[in-house]
């Protein structure tokens, strides 16, 4: 809970410091950004946070790269070292990525997602969103932070880092975690995840019970295979204006992004008043600063978050 | 051939009731006398081997390894791998087919079987299935036998269609080979890399289901009950999930023939060792939970595991050091397989010591047939492995005689130290320390 307070208390630190101040802080630092999968939101906002902090980046992504050449990790991350590299931000399509090229290059690596695992700085960036409009002014956190309060994950959460890292983090603050989604794409040793996480296949009874929602993409690219009737999964799990309207009217509406706008969500939601979509793209940048700074200039602590 | 006598070891032949101090000579590759110490009538002028203090056992037998050879003697060669047997106290070893080619021709196994190949030990060729291990096409088995293939199997490929394991367990039969099966349903384990279960749930991994392997042994001794043939023999490989045990003993309660072994590391290893994307710890069928793992210690200490094979599967490092999911399954055991099994069948779940090199020599030789071999009754092989059984160690993965050094194993405190292992009458590994 400590490194979770430190980063929410340095990201709002170091989202009011003076920018020329700020520049600074990791002057010359070289960063690399290593991306096997497309991103906009993290692939920005880490370099916008790397770069805010006075470090040079360069991005490497799987498209354009050796890698497509049949490069190793292992051997990207060497190369990525030799070339003055001081901390690699990684974005991979295999879980446990992160620590294979920790492992190999011995430099501190930032989770940027890996797989279907974890999406660390997401979770945290999630959870600054839900501190900002639930327990405002609140950045030392503890096990009693968010107690009674109740968040339902809802849809892909099999396929989903996203929910992966916010099942595990959320309840350490005392939050519940409603899992609501299709069995499919919701096997029931999901709630054995980790304590504080609970399942709810009816999205409105889950409604019901909490305080902030987040939605989550079909992963289209995860699904191996397995087929989906989008309707059914619409009237079922689509987070639609008269729906929250019904049962969740103050509810705090979330989504990682990228959202498939009358898929999961419908437009009026995603650009109605309970959304804080663009609020937790924004809080991606704070929260990024903070891990990139604590990966850079405190020895050792590691870049997973 | 020059003679050898064993002189003044314990001598434990499970298959023959022996157990007790004797001396043993060796002539011409094969058992020539047994006798009480000094009391050999033929020993004169053989090399003499000073057992006291030792154990004396027939040689182990590990009837699942890939030696990798044809096509990928950079992970392993017919001469490391037997001399990694060799190094554990193995005097034979069954190969697995799936090498590059494909072993499915009595060509393929002659060549394995060639001098040339260098093994230390007796290497016994199983050959595929079918042809290429596809699944379609079924070998000529009379002819792979007459070649030197002891069973067949499509290992890693299990053969899905029922029409196919039907056929191949009946024309097996009538050679008089037995079938060996990697039982998964492959249909259940696209893109899976661990064990399905709350762990690969949160380490992001697809995961394989129980239902894989004991869906596909029952699907088997179905196969096996419907031919109603007592010739039929099938072997279930690798057994990991506590389903597929209870289908194994349900079955020879039926009176089948069906028989099943058991690795060291599905009996040492849960899926939790996996930890933060251990690739050592990446094998098929993967590390179970506790309670199938706690299934494999039972069912090897009440008696329905017939055997303990290592499926010794060398890979080079850099394949290794790769993605979790992108990484090759199979680690190497030869050289480990006696010392865990010592060190926890025997010393800490207290299965008597006769009963485990049973498991490890006798049991498997019978399993494949192999005549002369798995005792030391006289006019057997004269294979042999003679160690300290109270010796402690640390195994150390850089030492192995393998070509690869993928194991999980590595740094753990092995019971029972190899001192001599005799493949037909030679020394074929001296573990003298120096």
């Amino acid at each position: 809970m400590e490194g979770v307070s430190h980063l929410l208390v340095r990201a709002t630190a170091l989202e009011n410091q003076d920018p020329l101040i700020r520049d600074r802080i990791l002057a010359k630092r070289r960063v690399a950004l290593l991306f096997y999968e497309s991103s906009t939101r993290t692939r920005t906002s880490f370099e916008l946070a790397a770069k805010g902090l006075g470090a040079d980046t360069t991005l490497v992504s799987s498209l354009s790269s050796s890698i497509e050449k049949g490069e190793s990790l292992k051997d990207t991350g060497l190369t990525l070292r030799a070339l003055g590299a001081e901390a690699i931000i990684l974005r991979h399509n295999s879980s446990g990525a992160p620590w294979l090229l920790e492992a190999e290059t011995r430099l501190p690596v930032l989770n940027a997602g890996d797989g279907m695992h974890e999406h660390p700085t997401q979770a945290l960036l999630d959870l600054r969103t839900i501190l900002a409009h639930l327990r405002p002014g609140v950045e030392i956190v503890n096990a009693e932070t968010l107690a009674g309060v109740t968040v339902t994950i809802v849809g892909d959460i099999l396929h989903s880092r996203v929910a992966r890292s916010n099942m595990l983090l959320l309840p350490r603050l005392g939050a519940h975690v409603l899992l609501c989604g299709p069995k499919e794409l919701l096997p029931e040793l999901a709630a054995k995840a980790g304590p504080g996480i609970a399942i709810e296949r009816d999205f409105d009874a889950a409604l019901r019970q909490s305080q902030a929602v987040m939605m989550l993409r079909i992963q289209a690219e995860r699904l191996s295979g397995l087929q989906l009737d989008l309707e059914q999964y619409k009237a079922a799990f689509q987070l639609s204006g008269p729906r929250l309207a019904a049962q969740a009217p103050t509810a705090l509406v979330l989504h990682p992004g990228p959202i498939i706008r009358g898929l999961e969500i419908t437009a009026g939601v995603a650009d109605g008043p309970q959304s804080a979509i663009l609020e937790q793209v924004k809080n991606g940048v704070a929260i990024r600063m903070a891990v990139v700074e604590r990966a850079l200039t405190a020895n050792g602590t590691g870049g997973r978050a | 051939m020059t003679a050898l006598v064993i002189r003044g070891g314990q001598l434990i032949d499970p298959a023959a009731g022996v157990d007790g101090l004797k001396d043993i000579l060796l002539k011409d590759g094969r058992v020539a006398e047994i006798a009480a110490p000094g009391k050999l009538k033929q020993a004169n002028g053989a090399e003499v081997l000073d057992a006291t203090g030792l154990t004396v056992a027939p040689g182990l037998i590990d009837i699942h390894v890939h030696l990798r050879e044809p096509g990928q003697g950079y992970k392993e060669t017919i001469a490391s791998g037997t001399a990694a047997a060799a190094a554990g106290g193995f005097t034979a070893v069954a190969a697995m087919p799936n090498t590059v080619p494909v072993n499915d021709s009595p060509e393929i196994t002659r060549w394995m079987l060639a001098p040339e190949r260098g093994a230390a030990i007796r290497v016994f060729p199983i050959a595929a299935a079918t042809r290429g291990s596809k699944g379609d096409t079924i070998n000529d088995y009379a002819a792979l036998k007459s070649a030197g293939a002891v069973a067949v199997t499509d290992d890693g490929h299990p053969i899905l269609k029922d029409n196919i394991m039907r056929e191949t367990l009946a024309a097996a039969a009538r050679v008089g080979l037995s079938v060996i099966q990697h039982a998964e349903d492959t249909r259940l384990t696209q893109g899976a890399s661990m064990n399905l279960g709350p762990m690969s749930f949160k380490l992001g991994l697809r995961g394989m289901p129980t239902e894989a392997e004991s869906g596909m042994v029952e699907r088997d001794i179905r196969l096996v009950t419907e031919l109603r043939d007592a010739r039929v023999h099938l072997h279930v490989a690798h057994t990991s999930t506590a389903a597929a045990l209870a289908a194994v003993r349900q079955a020879r309660r039926n009176g089948l023939r069906v028989t099943c072994e058991v690795a060291p590391h599905h009996f040492l290893l849960t899926e939790e060792h996996v930890g933060f994307y251990n690739t050592h710890c990446k094998m098929n069928p993967p590390l179970r939970s506790a309670a199938d793992r706690d299934a494999m210690i039972e069912a090897i200490l009440d008696g329905v595991v017939d055997a303990i094979a290592t499926d010794h599967a060398p890979h080079a490092v850099h394949e290794k050091e790769v993605e979790f999911e992108n990484a090759p399954n199979g680690i190497t055991g030869l050289e480990t397989a006696l010392g865990l099994s010592l060190r926890w069948l025997h010393k800490e779940w207290k299965m008597p010591l006769g009963r485990v090199l049973s498991l490890l020599s006798a049991q498997p030789a019978a399993l494949l047939n192999l005549k002369g071999r798995g005792t030391l009754t006289v006019g057997s092989f004269g294979d042999v492995v003679v160690f300290d059984p109270k010796a402690e160690w640390i195994y150390r993965a850089r030492e192995t005689k393998s070509r690869s050094r993928n194991t999980p194993f590595d740094g753990w405190t092995m019971q029972g130290k190899v001192r001599w292992t005799i493949s037909e009458g030679r020394v074929a590994y001296n573990g003298k320390v120096s």
